[in-house]
C-alpha cells in the first residue's frame, strides 16, 4: 500500500510517557485512506492508547489482512514490527507469531470483510485459543477497497449507495463472540475516541482473545441515507451500556465498585477496569446476561457499545500449551536437540 | 545369479527368497499379526520389506499386506506372491488369480473352497481356523482377532520363522497384558501345530542371516518427526489428513520424551491443530516470521488449500517447511494409496511467478537426514522448502541403516541480524545487502526499534516500501529467481550409479528408487545396461544436468499419470524433450521393478530375454 513519511518534528511541550516517548513517536506514515474515513480515527484511537500504556515500540507486533482497515497498521506505530498479510489470513500469522514469541503484544487489524466472510473461520478459532491479541474489526458494513459491496456485517435492510437494500441477515461479531467464548468483547464506534480509548488499554492487557468491533463509517461507499453504517445512524443510535476507565497497575484506584453494582475487574497484570456506569442488572462477566441484553437492544435497533464482556479466568494458548514463560524462540538448540546417545537408546524400540 | 524378479526352478527350496502376501478385512486386527510376522523375520536378520496396501476406511473392506524376503536386498514390491494368506471371501477370486504358477494358497478350511475358484497349478492349503479358534475362544470378538493369530502361527511353521524370536516379540508387545500373551500364544500354536501336522515342507523357506545387526524398523513418517525434533523446531501446524497425520502423531510422542524442560517442566515446544490446512500454513509462516523453526505436514488436498499463502512465504522471503506426504490425486482421490503427484504443484506452488525448493527422500533414513536439511534451506534461502514423501514411504514400516547424529551439527538459521548487528548500521532496509546467494539479511521482531520492518505480500521494493514502479518490483522478483536457482548447490546432491557400455540412463526420485535399482540390476543381468541416477532435490543439481547431457536416451520413472518429473526437467534444464521417454506407473500401489522393466523392455521394441 502506499504509505507516505511524515515529518516528524516534536513540539517541546509534547507530554511524554514512562518510556519519554511522545504520542508523535507512537505515530506511523501518513495515512492513504479517504479524508473522513473512520478507520483513521481508530488508528488515532490506537497510538493514544499505545501511547498511554507506554509499549515499547518494537514489543508490538502488529498484523493485518487486506482491505482499507489491513492497511492501517502502516499508520501507527512505525517502530513496531508490521505484517499486512492476505485477505482473511491475519489470525493463523498471528497465532503462529505469538506460538512463537509470546513476549510481544499483538495488534490485528481487520475489517468486516476480512473478518466475518473470508476469514470467518480463522477468527473464529483464534477466539476458541483464546490467543492473546487485540482483534480490531474496523467494521463499515461493506467492502471499501473493493469499492463498496455489500459485507456480512451489513444490516438487514440497509442500502447500498445504487438503493439495493441488503436481504441478508448479518454475521454480529459480538453475538458471535459471546457464543464462541471470547474472554473479551468490545464494541465501539469511530467516531467516539474517549470510549474508545481505554477500551483498547483494556484489551491490549487483558490476557486472551480481546476483540473489538468497531463501527467504522466509510465515507465513500457506506455514508448515505439507508445505510445503517453511517456516522448519522450511528450517532443517532448508538447507546454506551457500559463507561469504563482503565487503570493502570500499582495506581490507586479509587472505586471498586461500579456505579450500578457491577463489579470492577482486575486484569492479569494487576491493573483494573472501573465500569463507571452500566445499567441496571447488567453484569459484565455473566456471558448469558450481556447476551440476552445485547439482542433485546438489536431488537430495538440500538447499536450498543461499551466494554461488553470481560473474563480473566481462562487460560490463554500458551497457558493451555504449558509452554514456558518467556518466549519459544529463547530456547537455546541445545536443549531442544536430544543428541546422539538418545537417539541410540530410542533405536531400540524400532528393533 | 538370481535376481529380483526371476523365477528359479521349483524342485529346489528357495532360501529368504520369496513373496508373501495376506489379504485380510481391515479392523480385525490382521495388522498385529503381519506385522508380528514382518518384525521375527526383521530379527532373524533377513532382508526384508512390509507393503500395506489398506483402504480408505475404518472397518470391513479389504486389505493387503504384503512381505517379501530377499537375502540379496532387494526389498522393493514385489509381483509374484509364491504364497497367499486368503483370509477374505470379498476378493477371494483375485486373490486366487494373483498367486503365481506352482504357489500356494493358505485358506480357511472350516468353509467348504468354491470349486469354480480352483486352480491346478497351485496348492490349496487348508487351515480350520475359525473353527479352531471358536472352539479354543468364548468372546465373539476375541474368536475373529484369534483367527488371524492363528494363521500367523501356521506361517511361522510354513515358512521356519524362529519361534523364539516370536515368543520374545509377545513378551515384549504384552509385558504389561498377560492375559492377552496367553490367549496369542495360544492361537499361534494352534496354526503351528495343525500346520505341523498337516503340510509338506514347502519349496521356500526362511533361514537366519546377519543382515539387520544395525538396522532398523521404521516407517517414513516416524522418522521425519524424529528429523524435525533434532532440526529444533519448535512449532507445528497442521489439519488431520492421510497418510501424513502421522508425522504429527509422532512428533507429539517425542517431543514429550524429549521436549519437556528438565528444568522447568515446561514444553519446550508448541503444536497447533488448525482449522484448516490455510491456517496450518499461516500458523507456520507467522512462526518462523518471529523466528522460530516451524513446520506443516499435509498431503495433497492441503498443499492445494496452502497455494496462496505460499506465495505470501515466498515473495516476503520466510523460511517455511512443508512435509508433503504423497497420496493419489487429483480431489480426494485415493486418501490411503501412494503416488507422486504434486511435483508440479509444489514446484511452483501459488500465483504469479513462484518456483520453490524440494527435497525428495526415497526412504525413512533420508526422511531423517532431509528434516533438519529442509530446516537449513528454509532459513539460509528464507523461503519454502517442500520436503515430498509419500505414502508409501511414509506408512510402511522399512528396514534402513540405523540413524546417526552428528553431535557437531549447528542449524543454520541463516542471515538474521542480531541486537550486535543491527547496533552497526544506521537503517535497516529489508531487502538490501544481499549475499552471493542473493540472500538479503532479515530481522526478528522484538530484538531492537531500528529492526522494525512492514512485511507485505503486496508489490515491494528492495528497500521493503511499498511499490508499483516495474523497475522497483523487477529489481525484487528477479532476485527470488537467482535465488531459487542458487539452492541447486545446496540440495542434497544427486545420487549416480553407472554400469559400463550403458546403453541409456534412468532417472528416477523418492520411493522409486528400491524398484528401479532392483530393474537396473535385472536389466544388466539379462545384458542391457542402464546408468542410473536418482535427484535429491530442485532446482536439479550439476550432477543431473551433466547426466542428462552425456545420455542420449534416458527414461525417466516416476509414479503419477503426467510425467511431472519429466516436466520439470524440461523446464528446468536445457535437455532436450526428446531424450526423454517416460516410465509411469500410477495406479496406486508402491512400484515394482517388474513395472519397470516391462515399459522398458516394450519401449525399446525389442524383447528382452528377461525373465519374470
Ligand atoms: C483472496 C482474495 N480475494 C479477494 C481479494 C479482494 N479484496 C481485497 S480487500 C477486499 C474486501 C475488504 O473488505 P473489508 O475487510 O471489509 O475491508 P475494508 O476495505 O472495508 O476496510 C477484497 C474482497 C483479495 N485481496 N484476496
Ligand atoms: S473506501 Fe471507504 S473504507 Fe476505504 S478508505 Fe475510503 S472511506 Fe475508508
Ligand atoms: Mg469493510
Amino acid at each position: 500500500m502506499p504509505s507516505i513519511t511524515k515529518p516528524v518534528a516534536v513540539h517541546p511541550s509534547l507530554k511524554r510517557n514512562e518510556l519519554g516517548l511522545t504520542v508523535r513517536d507512537y505515530e506511523g506514515s501518513m495515512s492513504t485512506l479517504c479524508a473522513g474515513c473512520g478507520h483513521d480515527s481508530i488508528t488515532a484511537a490506537l497510538v493514544r492508547a499505545i501511547w498511554e500504556l507506554s509499549l515499547p515500540p518494537h514489543m508490538i507486533a502488529k498484523l493485518s489482512g487486506i482491505g482499507c482497515s489491513s492497511k492501517t497498521p502502516a499508520y501507527f506505530v512505525s517502530g513496531a514490527h508490521g505484517f499486512n498479510s492476505a485477505h482473511g489470513r491475519m489470525a493463523p500469522i498471528a497465532t503462529g507469531a505469538n506460538a512463537a514469541n509470546r513476549e510481544l503484544t499483538y495488534i490485528g487489524i481487520s475489517g468486516d470483510g476480512d473478518s466475518l466472510s473470508i476469514g470467518l473461520g480463522h477468527m473464529c478459532h483464534a477466539i476458541r485459543r483464546n490467543l492473546r491479541i487485540l482483534y480490531v474489526i474496523e467494521n463499515n458494513g461493506v467492502y471499501g477497497l473493493t469499492k463498496g459491496q455489500f459485507s456480512a456485517s451489513a444490516d438487514l435492510g440497509s442500502r447500498s449507495k445504487r438503493k439495493e437494500a441488503n436481504r441478508m441477515a448479518p454475521i454480529d461479531p459480538v453475538s458471535l463472540g459471546l457464543s464462541l467464548g471470547a474472554t473479551f468483547i468490545a464494541r465501539g464506534f469511530s467516531g467516539d475516541k474517549e470510549q474508545l480509548v481505554p477500551i483498547l488499554k483494556a484489551a491490549m492487557t487483558h490476557r486472551g482473545f480481546a476483540l473489538v468491533d468497531v463501527i467504522s463509517p466509510c465515507v465513500t461507499f457506506n455514508d448515505h441515507e439507508g445505510s445503517t453504517k453511517s456516522y448519522l445512524h450511528v450517532r443517532q443510535q448508538a447507546r454506551a451500556a457500559t463507561e469504563t476507565d482503565f487503570v493502570a497497575p500499582a495506581t490507586e484506584i479509587l472505586a471498586t465498585i461500579g456505579k450500578n453494582g457491577a463489579v470492577n475487574v482486575t486484569m492479569h497484570d494487576g491493573s483494573t477496569v472501573s465500569f463507571k456506569g452500566v445499567p441496571p442488572d447488567y453484569d459484565p462477566t455473566d456471558r448469558e446476561k450481556v447476551f440476552s441484553f445485547m439482542q433485546e437492544r438489536y431488537g430495538k435497533g440500538e447499536i450498543v457499545t461499551g466494554l461488553l464482556y470481560i473474563d480473566e479466568t481462562v487460560p490463554d494458548l500458551h497457558e493451555m500449551s504449558d509452554t514456558p514463560d518467556t518466549a519459544l524462540i529463547k530456547v537455546p538448540y541445545e536443549k531442544l536437540c536430544p543428541g546422539s546417545s538418545a537417539l541410540e537408546k530410542l533405536q531400540e524400540d524400532f528393533r | 545369479m538370481r535376481t529380483g524378479v526371476s523365477i528359479s526352478s521349483p524342485t529346489e527350496t528357495r532360501v529368504n527368497d520369496f513373496a508373501v502376501k495376506l489379504a485380510n478385512v481391515n479392523g480385525t486386527g490382521s495388522a498385529s499379526a503381519n506385522g508380528l510376522l514382518m518384525q521375527a523375520i526383521f530379527r532373524m536378520g533377513i532382508p526384508v520389506s512390509g507393503k500395506n496396501l489398506f483402504p480408505s476406511n475404518i472397518q470391513g473392506l479389504p486389505t493387503w499386506y504384503e512381505i517379501r524376503v530377499n537375502k540379496d536386498g532387494y526389498t522393493a514390491r514385489a509381483l509374484d506372491y509364491d504364497l497367499m494368506v486368503a483370509m477374505n471371501g470379498q476378493t477371494y477370486d483375485r486373490d486366487v488369480s494373483e498367486v503365481r504358477e506352482g504357489g500356494y494358497l493358505l485358506y480357511d478350511s472350516t468353509w467348504p473352497l468354491d470349486p469354480k475358484l480352483h486352480r491346478d497349478d497351485i496348492t490349496f492349503l487348508g487351515v480350520p481356523l475359525a473353527q479352531m479358534c471358536n472352539e479354543q475362544f468364548r468372546d465373539p470378538r476375541e474368536r475373529v482377532l484369534m483367527k488371524n493369530i492363528a494363521y500367523a502361527g501356521a506361517l511361522i511353521a510354513a515358512l521356519d520363522i524362529d519361534m523364539d524370536i516370536v515368543e520374545q516379540l509377545l513378551d515384549e508387545k504384552f509385558s504389561a497384558k498377560k492375559a492377552l500373551r496367553e490367549s496369542n500364544r495360544k492361537a499361534l500354536r494352534l496354526g503351528l501345530d495343525y500346520a505341523k501336522e498337516h503340510f509338506d515342507p514347502l519349496p521356500f523357506r526362511l533361514e537366519k542371516m546377519d543382515a539387520n545387526r544395525d538396522k532398523i524398523l521404521i516407517d517414513g513418517n516416524t522418522a521425519t518427526a524424529l528429523g524435525c525434533v533434532y532440526a529444533g523446531a519448535t512449532v507445528a501446524a497442521w489439519y488431520p489428513i492421510t497418510p501424513s497425520t502421522s508425522v504429527m502423531d509422532a512428533f507429539k510422542e517425542f517431543c514429550e520424551e524429549f521436549r519437556r524442560d528438565p528444568e522447568t517442566g515446561k514444553n519446550n515446544y508448541l503444536i497447533l491443530q488448525a482449522e484448516d490446512e490455510l491456517a496450518a500454513i499461516g500458523m507456520v509462516i507467522g512462526a518462523s516470521w518471529a523466528g522460530a523453526r516451524a513446520f506443516t505436514s499435509t498431503a495433497g488436498p492441503g498443499i492445494s488449500l496452502m497455494n496462496e499463502l505460499l506465495g505470501l512465504a515466498y515473495y516476503a522471503e520466510i523460511p517455511v517447511v512443508v512435509i508433503d506426504v504423497q497420496r493419489v490425486g487429483p480431489s480426494t482421490g485415493m486418501p490411503t494409496r501412494t503416488q507422486q503427484g504434486d511435483l508440479l504443484e509444489c514446484a511452483y506452488a501459488s500465483h504469479g511467478d513462484t518456483k520453490h525448493i524440494l527435497l525428495f527422500p526415497a526412504n525413512p533414513h533420508e526422511c531423517f537426514e532431509f528434516a533438519p536439511k529442509a530446516f537449513d534451506l528454509a532459513e539460509r534461502f528464507q523461503t519454502p522448502v517442500f520436503m515430498l514423501t509419500d505414502l508409501d514411504i511414509g506408512m510402511n514400516d522399512w528396514v534402513i541403516p540405523r540413524l546417526t547424529w552428528d553431535e557437531s551439527y549447528k542449524p543454520d538459521r541463516g542471515r538474521v541480524l542480531g541486537a550486535e548487528e543491527l547496533k552497526q548500521i544506521t537503517q535497516f532496509l529489508r531487502y538490501t545487502n544481499e549475499d552471493e546467494n542473493n540472500v538479503a539479511p532479515r530481522t526478528l521482531p522484538g530484538v531492537d526499534p531500528k529492526a522494525a520492518y512492514f512485511v507485505r505480500g503486496s508489490g515491494h521494493a528492495k528497500s521493503g516500501a511499498y511499490t508499483e514502479i516495474p523497475d522497483e518490483y523487477r529489481e525484487v522478483i528477479d532476485r527470488l529467481a537467482r535465488k531459487q536457482r542458487a539452492a541447486a548447490a545446496f540440495v542434497p546432491p544427486s545420487l549416480v550409479v553407472k554400469k559400463p557400455g550403458a546403453q541409456f540412463g534412468i532417472i528416477t526420485l523418492g520411493g522409486c528408487d528400491a524398484a528401479v535399482r532392483e530393474a537396473v540390476d535385472v536389466l544388466a543381468a539379462s545384458g542391457v545396461n542402464a546408468d542410473f541416477l536418482r535427484v535429491r532435490g530442485f532446482p536439479f543439481d550439476a550432477i543431473a544436468e551433466a547426466f542428462l547431457e552425456e545420455h542420449d536416451l534416458l527414461y525417466v520413472v516416476e509414479q503419477n499419470r503426467d510425467a511431472q518429473l519429466r516436466s520439470l526437467l524440461t523446464l528446468e534444464t536445457s535437455v532436450p524433450k526428446e531424450k526423454l521417454r517416460s516410465v509411469l506407473v500410477y495406479g496406486g500401489f508402491p512400484l515394482s521393478a517388474r513395472r519397470v522393466i516391462e515399459s522398458i523392455a516394450s519401449q525399446m521394441g525389442e524383447t528382452l530375454a528377461v525373465h519374470h
